[in-house]
């Protein structure tokens, strides 16, 4: 497993996030209020809304364009919505932010 | 750490919500037993109505099911019913001799049926309506007798007539009353409610006092006898003749019990470490026997039994719903009208629609209403609310004037609609949806609703039709609280005014601060309640709260508001709708630039550049050079003007200059929603200023505001406000109402609807009648105004703000070792 190294913790607003133009579409990278770090593909599972755009708040983001809740861990929608935005692993090291880029199909 | 013992007897629909509250409070505190007298997990049991005329089934009605409390770790005891508690060891007994020991001990044993002391009340066949036992009894016995009596004419028992009917028995109610629902409706709608039943097949007796029931020699009830004498046939009799609260174990083990189990205002009883709650309770003389207000107690005992102590019970305003298909029944609040109260009544007898509203001191405290009932719930806000209604008396009985409502074919009325009938058009989700989400998923309220359906969820002018089918599946269980008494969010049990007053009162300026005196329960709440407290710190300490991107919505973060796929539209601002050569030049030039896909004149007077990339925003603001419009924001969007004397031949006043002067005065205003002004020169209105918050009109002996006007879904007409002579008034006294709204209103209210909600009464004092508050309104205004800055210009002088808009593109990406 590869890392990549994308940014500083610090070029992330702590509940904001930062877009990553990955090699397939744009890349959410989100900072959660203690410094956790996720990644998921820019793409709200009900109409591909750009999660990055979101508020975030404890492990979720909710996307701008209908208010769908989404799991930062898993990509999950909240209940009573159903759908999986594609992540990716990403962490911090040394205060900067690294990235794994996800190719397997998780999604249905 | 050793966990408490919770014990709670009764396994209802008031004390399992009280256990749901509970656990989302406090979900490790306790070891918690439920003692069920039932063999069933808690069900719904304002459905057993529907349950007996075949429209559900009991799978359908159950709320929790044993998987629920397996997961939550209750250890449930069903089928025991507990026959001793004894204080001193604390300990509960079951008839079957099981214990459990207890820390806090919640009662929630509900109510009995009261069955009348007459001979003959210990027959077969003769039963009460509380349970699925009973209902059960009651499906059985109509599959092989004729002959049904059904002893009392309230709510239940034409429930329970209703449902024997449908499955086929011949069904006679006797009622002791002149009238049925004599404590719901008045005589006239009892009267009407009756000929509509007789209609279908039901008999009634009445008033008429039952003597005793017959035996059929082999222990079976075969008839009831009345005083007068006669006597009718019967195979089943079921005694609806009102419910008794369960007390007798809390009295048996000494804790204070008059009508139900004495409890105060923490549902706590003469007991401290022992809680009532439900119909068993009784609150300020009061055991209230619907859902609704046990579910509120609920809410304030879970809190206590959280050990967060904070929250009082204060009794409830309750409204009914007599659940029969096809017979439309609301009433609410003080309904009969009593000494001190006016009443206004609507009666078409022919057409089977009566209406009453009672009100007094200028406030509307009841209505009961028969055959229409569309605006039950509205009345039913109006009762809870308080308002004044004097200035709206003349069409109160006309109710929420549904006309000018998009979205949904200007329907108004539910009950009336079929399955298949769109009810949220953003969504498109339809009535026979939404009553199957609800029955099946046990729903109580809209924002339940909202949640598993969608419905109401976007433009929200479907919520009323949501709230009535809502209220006509689950009757008095439907939670419909107006927004002033509703928690904010699921983050907090407090509503908007509590957390408003607390961030005034005790000096919060931000919002890790706000949260943590008011015990949030999320670690940094969610997407409903940052943006609220976001708002409500910076209006209410100007330059003392710093203001928190991060809780705002995306469009008040970048500025522009975001489209459907992502891009954003820059509208700048163009004072009073006026331009000219050289910004229209600009306007051109980064239209050419950046390959603005659309530009489009907006409704407010101004131009929208549409399909910008993010990335692209602090470019096109620096080439447009012109000031942000706001057209993002919960703030002043625009005013719009007529051209006014200057040019036109009927225009009266300089309405244009006046428009730009208000424009200036409220640049970068931010408020609980968006803001619009209009300024038009002549009573022709062509700035359309019937529709604004604030609309100006001139006149040739001054101006005239008027106030609360909106054009958005439900179309409102601004009320007259006040005359004014000089441009400086209008200024004036627009500011300091606006500051009004600004400091008053809930996030997310618009000014109509906060109007609505605090009266033109209010409004009046607060503005037009005392000048020094007038002034002081205007002054924290231009206070508040003072500390903003035009946020274009802002995001590119800070390279901090700037990185928002900023990809990391792929090529600074590199492999670690």
């Amino acid at each position: 497993m590869s890392w990549l190294d994308i940014c500083a913790l610090e070029d992330i607003n702590p509940l904001g996030s930062r877009i990553v133009a990955g090699p397939k579409g744009d890349i959410a990278i989100f900072r959660t209020s203690n410094d956790e770090v996720f990644a998921l593909d820019d793409r709200c599972p009900h109409k591909g809304g750009p999660l990055s755009q979101g508020l975030v708040y404890g492990k979720r983001v909710a996307c701008p364009l209908h208010n769908w809740q989404i799991e930062l861990e898993s990509g999950q929608a909240v209940a009573p919505d159903v759908g999986c935005a594609h992540r990716h692993q990403a962490k911090v090291e040394n205060g900067r932010v690294l990235l794994t880029l996800n190719t397997a199909t998780e999604c249905a | 750490m050793k966990k408490l013992k919770l014990v709670m007897i009764g396994n209802g629909m008031a004390g399992v919500r009280t256990l749901e509250e509970l656990i989302k409070l406090a979900p490790d505190l306790y070891d918690i037993t439920v003692f069920g007298a039932e063999p069933h997990p808690n069900y719904n049991r304002i459905l057993l109505s529907p349950v007996l005329a075949g429209e559900q089934t009991f799978e359908e009605i159950v709320l929790n099911d044993l998987n629920w409390y397996a997961d939550n770790g209750i250890k449930l005891l069903l089928g025991r019913k507990a026959v001793k508690i004894d204080r001193k060891a604390r300990v509960v007994v079951a008839d079957d001799g099981s214990e459990a020991e207890y820390d806090r001990l919640l009662i929630a044993t509900g109510s009995n049926p009261f069955i009348l002391p007459i001979p003959g009340k210990d027959l077969q066949g003769v039963i009460g309506y509380r349970d699925i036992a009973d209902t059960q009894t009651m499906m059985e016995t109509a599959k092989t007798h004729k002959h049904a009596v059904v002893i009392g004419g309230g709510l239940l028992g034409l429930e329970a007539a209703n449902g024997l009917k449908l499955r086929g028995m011949d069904v006679t109610v006797v009622h002791i009353g002149d009238w049925l629902l004599e404590r719901q409706l008045d005589v006239t709608a009892g009267r009407l409610l009756q000929q509509s039943l007789e209609d279908r097949g039901l008999k009634f007796l009445l008033p008429k006092h039952t003597a005793e029931l017959l035996d059929n020699g082999e222990g079976r009830v075969c008839a009831v006898k009345f005083k007068d004498g006669e006597v009718v046939p019967a195979d089943l009799v079921v005694m609806a003749a009102g419910i008794r609260p369960n007390s007798e174990l809390a009295e048996q083990s000494g804790i204070a019990c008059n009508r139900g189990i004495l409890v105060n205002d923490t549902m706590q009883t003469y007991d401290p470490r022992v809680y009532a709650i439900g119909e068993c309770a009784s609150h300020r003389g009061i055991a209230y026997g619907l859902v609704a207000p046990l579910f509120e107690q609920a809410k304030v005992c879970a809190n206590h039994l959280a050990q967060l102590g904070f929250s009082r019970y204060q009794g409830s305003v309750t409204s009914t719903k007599l659940k029969v298909t096809g017979i439309d029944l609301f009433s609410a609040g003080e309904f009969m009208g009593a000494e001190g109260t006016e009443t206004i009544t609507l009666s078409d007898p022919i057409g089977g629609v009566y209406k009453k509203l009672v009100i007094r001191d200028d406030v509307l405290v009841g209505a009961c209403l028969y055959g229409d009932t569309a605006d039950g719930g509205w009345y039913f806000r109006q009762i809870r609310e308080n308002h004044n209604v004097s200035e709206i008396r003349d069409h109160l009985m006309f109710g929420e004037n549904a006309i000018g409502d998009a979205g949904h074919q200007g329907q108004s009325s539910t009950a009336n609609m079929p399955d298949d009938m769109e009810v949220c058009g953003c969504n498109g989700v339809c009535k026979g949806t939404i009553v199957k989400a609800i029955q099946e998923n046990g729903l109580f309220s809209v924002d339940d609703v909202k949640k598993h359906t969608k419905a109401a969820s976007s433009c929200g002018s479907c919520a009323g039709l949501v709230e009535q089918i809502l209220i006509n599946t689950v009757g008095g269980a439907a939670d419909v609280k107006p927004k002033s008494e509703k928690a904010i969010c699921g983050c907090s049990d407090l509503n908007h005014g509590q957390i408003r007053k607390a961030i005034r009162e005790e000096q919060l300026t931000s919002i890790p601060a706000t949260m943590t005196f008011l015990n949030w329960s999320t670690p940094n709440g969610c997407a409903t309640c940052r943006p609220a407290l976001n708002y409500y710190l910076i209006s209410t300490w100007p330059g003392e709260a710093k203001d928190d991107p991060q809780s705002r919505f995306i469009n008040e973060r970048a500025h522009a508001n975001i489209q459907k796929d992502g891009t954003y539209s820059v509208i700048p601002r163009m004072w009073g709708g006026v331009t000219n050569a050289s910004e229209l030049r600009r306007i051109a030039d980064v239209a050419d630039k950046y390959n603005v896909p659309m530009v489009k004149v907006t409704g407010g007077q101004r131009i929208d550049l549409l399909g910008i990339k993010k990335d692209d925003l602090p470019g096109v603001w620096k080439d447009l050079d012109m000031p942000s419009g706001h057209a993002y924001g919960k703030s002043i969007r625009t005013v719009k003007t007529c051209v006014g004397s200057e040019f036109c031949r009927f225009g009266t006043q300089n309405s244009t200059q006046m428009g730009i002067d208000l424009e200036h005065a409220l640049f970068n205003m931010w408020s609980p929603h968006k803001v619009k002004l209009a300024v038009s020169g002549c009573p022709r209105n062509c700035a359309e200023s019937g529709i604004k918050d604030v609309g100006i009109i001139g006149v040739d002996s001054g101006w005239e505001l008027y106030i609360g006007g909106n054009g958005g879904i439900k179309t409102e007409a601004g009320e007259f406000f006040v005359k004014l002579k000089s441009a400086e008034e209008v200024m004036e006294y627009s500011l300091a109402f606006l500051q009004l709204y600004r400091e008053e209103a809930f996030y997310l209210e618009r000014t109509v609807h906060y109007m609505q909600r605090v009266g033109m009464e209010h409004i009046k004092k607060a503005v037009l009648e005392d000048a020094e508050k007038r002034q002081a309104l205007h002054a924290r205004l231009l206070f508040s105004l003072s500390f903003e800055q035009d946020p274009w210009k802002e995001q590119l002088a800070k390279p901090q703000l700037k990185k928002e808009f900023d990809r990391i593109a792929l090529r600074n990406l590199e492999v670690q070792a």
